[in-house]
């Protein structure tokens, strides 16, 4: 007698509870989505600020710069405006349009999660001119230094990297040392407390100078031609 | 007029209570995750116990209003989605307001999420009490979080770091102690606050 009434009781908890799930489920991804579109110019607009900023702070003395994309050939061609391409890089000019660097995108694996760093490459002086992280989020007070310690940074403001006679790979790789070690200019000197996030500094601007370092040098011309009948 | 006195020192209790007598860090001890992992520095530890305080007066109010609605048996799966809502809600604001706060608090904001002292309040509290009663319930505890954060993160920027707000307090010459800072640092703080807090409402009592 009592059996049916107890399943058709159940019945109606469930739908009670499905339509409570259903309709705070939707509200919320109503919420979410509202935010996310509310506020998606607007970080658009600030990350692009930020790389803006971080070209020109990695170039020191630039004030343009222009997006400079690589083809499958190996090719580089200047393309002004927007793109979601991986593959580019930013020259930066000065007012008088002298070319000062190329600032280029890196990234890799941290303590955390990707480290996503922007630094300024020298062509003429084979340098590395300047470093800042755009992303990254190791461990707060530790590993966070390599975006905020001063002597940190002070590793890429003239550090060598010199492309070997060949002009295809360099002539030292840059590595990490212990804090008080560094000797040579392509040395990173790392911080204490955060060795692991030194290390992946140092080992992302190996990979990635050694890939676009000899790229840059066989399309040398480019950088500065495109400027000229800009 | 009693009646009124009665319902203000309620509020004013529902308010104050968080503060000292049930502190969520060092009373309650609840949601130490953020606690040890997030008090490194002062800064950090009050940003992280703002965006907590916020999340936790939204869902506390939302909780609250939908608490005839919302049946018993799926109730922490609601709680959650709700928090989770709030949260992804704050990382994108915090987002839009600078990128550079989004960078030192990125990885932790999701965290909030899971944050139990949240959790705890919409069981406890909003899911029984009034909006307006829920409300300051969360605002007090948020303030009580807030402050138990920074007390740690402020020893532990002070020791570990030698600063005090990115301050610097200490003659060149003192030698940070990176221990502090560390993980272990943040063991030794709380336990060093909640002898404190144990010794001091012992003699009370």
């Amino acid at each position: 007698m009592n059996a049916p009434q107890t399943i058709s009781q159940e019945n109606t908890g469930s739908m009670k509870m499905l339509q409570a799930m259903v309709g705070i489920g939707l509200i919320c991804a109503l919420l979410i989505v509202l935010t996310y579109e509310g506020t998606l110019p607007r970080v658009r607009y600030l990350k692009e600020e930020a790389l803006q900023k971080a070209i020109f702070q990695v170039l020191p003395g630039s004030n343009e710069s222009v997006t400079f994309l690589i083809d499958e050939a190996g090719e580089i061609i200047a393309q002004p405006g927007k793109n979601e391409s991986v593959n580019k890089v930013y020259a930066g000019y000065t007012a008088e349009g002298r070319l000062v660097g190329v600032a280029i995108e890196a990234s890799g694996k941290g303590y955390a999660d990707v480290i996503k760093v922007l630094y300024g490459y020298d062509p003429a002086a084979e340098k590395v001119i300047g470093f800042h992280v755009l992303e990254s989020k190791e461990t707060p007070g530790l590993g966070d230094k390599i975006e905020k310690d001063k002597s940190f940074q002070e590793n890429f403001k003239k550090m060598d990297v010199k492309l070997g006679a060949s002009g295809l790979s360099k002539e030292h790789p840059i590595i990490a040392v212990k804090s008080g070690l560094k000797q040579n200019s392509w040395e990173v000197d790392g911080i204490t407390g955060a060795t692991i996030s030194s290390r992946a500094v140092a080992s992302i601007l190996e990979q990635s100078t050694s890939e676009w370092l000899p790229l840059i040098r066989k399309n040398m011309d480019e950088f500065k031609i495109k400027q000229l009948d800009e | 007029m009693s009646e009124n006195a009665d319902r203000t020192t309620m509020s004013t209790n529902d308010f104050i209570k968080g503060l000292w007598k049930e502190n969520p860090v060092f009373v309650q001890v609840l949601g130490m995750c953020p606690v040890l992992a997030v008090s490194n520095t002062a800064e950090n530890a009050l940003a992280m116990g703002l965006a907590t305080t916020f999340v936790l007066l939204m869902s506390n109010v939302l909780v609250s209003s939908l608490r005839r609605f919302i049946p018993k048996q799926v109730r922490i799966a609601t709680y959650i989605l709700i928090i989770a809502t709030f949260v992804t809600m704050v990382d994108y604001a915090i987002q839009a307001i600078s990128v550079e706060l989004h960078k030192s608090l990125g990885a932790f904001i999701s965290l909030i999420v899971v944050n139990c002292l949240i959790l705890s309040r919409a069981e406890a509290f909003a899911s029984k009490n009034t909006i307006s009663r829920s409300a300051l319930d969360a605002l007090g505890m948020g303030v009580g979080f807030v402050f138990g954060l920074v007390c740690l993160g402020g020893v532990r920027e002070i020791l570990g770091n030698g600063t005090i707000f990115n301050i610097s307090i200490f003659p060149d010459s003192f030698q940070e102690w990176i221990i502090m800072i560390l993980p272990a640092g943040g063991f030794f703080t709380l336990a060093i606050w909640l002898l404190v807090f144990k010794t001091s409402n012992l003699r009370k009592a």
